[in-house]
């Protein structure tokens, strides 16, 4: 029978099939933080069991993490708590842990593909839902919750139904100004937020074919705000590239025999998906959102739609655009804001920054605007050096920080402050994401830039 | 972590009729640092819930004693967004044990499945007939028999029958969970890790 990409993946870790229940899902690599597994070891320990591979498992801290003076003790007495009690769990079961301040530290999902972790045709979960984010290499990967978690460290599976199973393709090419971030809102907001629930998605066309694994990565880390579990791309030469030679990725004659098995990690030509979507890139423009969710996101030039245009009942749109301090029919173009974010694990990686670089160098970040660069690791942070960004980002006015998850879920210090708008290239512009009251409009690293340099929402390709 | 067995629940609701909740309002994510799975109730929905300076915000349902309950009943697409089981736990903790609505994120639903909150999907009119009912008479009742996978809205005796699989049915019936099942098949388990290539 003809198979998905996806059926492939998931069929050969079947472990054990459950009539009327779930598939026992084998888990060949699995990533935790500090903020959702700490009540999984305790689980284990009540139960006397102990970690089955722990091999498997690779712990890095992220969440929680400061981006200033990383060298210094945490200052927050939860948070160091909460760092201390993954390096000990990790310590006690010989699991790999790169903590603050190791040179592979980073997040979890930057530093995963960046030392070969993450492998075509692997499943990989984490108690994380931009886990998805793996699936640019072809591996079947999704998040999890804690008792999953607890279940991967003492079992090495999972127990889940199958998905359905979407494809989505985006063919043509992509306008000038257009990047990934843009192609991924912009899916998500014809889907909306619950479009994709139940399915699995592969991307495919001509724009993904085209894209670099960092593009792959950033569309497939959206997958979850459009409900899918999770999203994955066929590996190529690209895939294939970009992993080999890195730390954990098979050597010699295991790399060999690894390639034999990639190479049949393709949708056979007449394989049935539960549904199809497919999109012309020509009619994608640089993107932003103006309310409090993902779904919510429309072209720069565009106005905030009414609310008898959207989806959805009027009293929960309109509860968000008063959030938001917005209203029907309102430009996004030359609205204020306060705050510029470029990081998190959808847009904090080496081409994120070279983009946001593109538009700022040789211009000043706006005086009303508070800018906050977070590489997506050290490996990252050593190639924006490297590669002169930097200077670019201070003659301009800009300070780089150092790795982690920070504002876009702002558990550390990184807040933006209540009422105040920030144009963020991470994934969630949920109320109060980015700290108590603020307000969050998702973007890519160029409109980013755009806003940082001029201080309002600014249409990027005015500036390239 | 074992949870207490889950038959029948008959319970007056909290009607919370906004869609695409997302865990992140049903617990910021500040409220993420604990070692231990303690406590999470008191922040359950905690911006909509409290004003900046802790004091409660009248207008939210939670702090309205009319209302109250083992089931919370929501608006479409209900825990969206980020996987943190926190969200389940905090829901559990502060008291429910069923979550209605006419649609669910799938992580949240997995979550709550597995530590003993059944999440109950409905059609979006029978939601809305709930919503009614509540907001004329609060003291209106509803009855969630899992064996026979049907809601009934006592006043009126409407009636919708659920999905869950035959598994998860059978863990909830008895309060048992996944690890139960996968140390039972841990020999299996090891068979097939020999099979893996990497």
């Amino acid at each position: 029978m003809s198979k998905s990409l996806f059926d492939k993946v998931w069929d050969s870790h079947v472990v054990r099939h459950i009539e009327d229940g779930p598939d026992v899902l084998y888990i060949d690599r699995h990533l935790i933080h500090e903020v959702t597994s700490p009540v999984a070891f305790v689980g284990l320990e009540s139960r006397g069991l102990s970690v089955l591979y722990p091999q498997r498992t690779f712990a890095v801290a992220d969440h929680n993490t400061p981006t200033i003076n990383q060298h210094l003790p945490v200052q927050d007495p939860l948070s160091a708590n909460q760092l201390k009690t993954l390096e000990n769990n990790a310590n006690k079961y010989g699991i790999s842990h790169w903590g603050l301040g190791h040179e592979n530290n980073g997040i979890v999902h930057v530093v995963g593909p960046e030392n070969g972790i993450t492998l075509p045709g692997a499943t990989i979960v984490c108690g994380d839902s931009h886990t998805s984010t793996h699936g640019a290499f072809g591996a079947i990967a999704f998040g999890i919750g804690t008792s999953e978690v607890e279940m991967v460290l003492t079992t090495q599976c999972i127990m889940q139904p199958k998905p359905k199973k979407m494809r989505i393709s985006v063919n043509g090419a992509l306008n000038k100004g257009v990047t990934p971030k843009d192609v991924g809102l912009y899916i998500i907001s014809q889907l909306t937020t619950s479009g994709a629930t139940g399915y699995f998605v592969e991307y495919a066309g001509d724009v993904f074919e085209n894209m670099t694994m960092e593009g792959r990565m950033t569309v497939c880390n959206l997958s979850i705000e459009m409900g899918a579990r999770g999203g994955m791309v066929a590996p190529d030469e690209k895939t294939f590239e970009y992993i080999k030679g890195r730390a954990m990725t098979p050597k010699g004659a295991d790399w060999d025999k690894a390639m034999t098995y990639w190479e049949t990690l393709k949708t056979d030509d007449d394989a049935v998906f539960d549904k199809e979507l497919t999109f012309d890139a020509s009619t994608i423009e640089p993107m932003i959102t103006y309310g409090t969710n993902p779904g919510m996101g429309i072209g720069i030039s565009k106005n905030i739609p009414s609310a008898d245009s959207v989806e959805g009942g009027k009293a929960t749109y309109d509860k968000s655009l008063a959030y938001m301090g917005y209203a029907e029919n309102e430009e996004m173009i030359g609205k204020k804001i306060d705050y510029v974010f470029i990081g998190s694990c959808t847009n904090g990686r080496i081409e994120d920054f070279r983009a946001f670089a593109s538009i700022v160098k040789g211009r000043k970040k706006a005086d009303n605007v508070t800018a906050w660069l977070v590489p997506g690791s050290h490996i990252v942070e050593a190639k924006i050096k490297e590669e002169g960004l930097l200077d670019i980002f201070e003659a301009a006015g800009f300070v780089l920080r150092e790795p982690g998850c920070s504002a876009c879920l702002a558990m550390n210090d990184d807040k933006v402050p209540a009422g105040k708008y920030a144009v963020s290239t991470s994934n969630r512009n949920f109320e109060g994401r980015q700290g108590p009251g603020s307000r969050t409009l998702l973007a890519s690293p160029l409109v980013a830039a755009a806003a940082a340099v001029t201080g309002v929402v600014t249409d990027p390709r005015e500036l390239l | 972590m074992a949870y207490d067995k889950f038959t029948t629940l008959k319970s007056t609701v909290v009607p919370l009729p906004i869609e695409n909740v997302d865990t992140d309002q049903i617990i910021p994510a500040r409220f993420l640092k604990a070692t231990k799975r303690e406590g999470f109730g008191d922040n359950l929905f905690r911006d909509w819930r409290y004003n900046g300076d802790d004091t409660p915000k009248e207008d939210f349902v939670l702090n309205n004693p009319i209302y109250k309950g083992k089931i919370l009943v929501g608006g479409k697409n209900f825990g969206s967004g980020s996987s943190r089981e926190h969200a389940a736990w905090a829901v559990y903790d502060y008291g429910f044990r069923c979550v209605v609505s006419s649609f669910f994120a799938d992580i949240f639903k997995n979550n709550c499945l597995n530590i003993g909150v059944l999440p109950v999907q409905i059609s979006a009119e029978f939601l809305n007939e709930i919503f009614e009912a509540t907001y004329a008479d609060p003291s209106t009742e509803v009855e969630i028999d899992l064996n026979a996978q049907t809601i009934t809205l006592l006043s009126s005796g409407s009636q919708e029958s659920f999905a869950i699989n035959g598994y998860k049915k059978d863990n909830m019936l008895n309060g048992f969970d996944d690890i139960d099942y996968l140390q039972n098949i841990k020999s299996e388990i090891e068979t097939f890790t020999a099979s893996r290539p990497f």
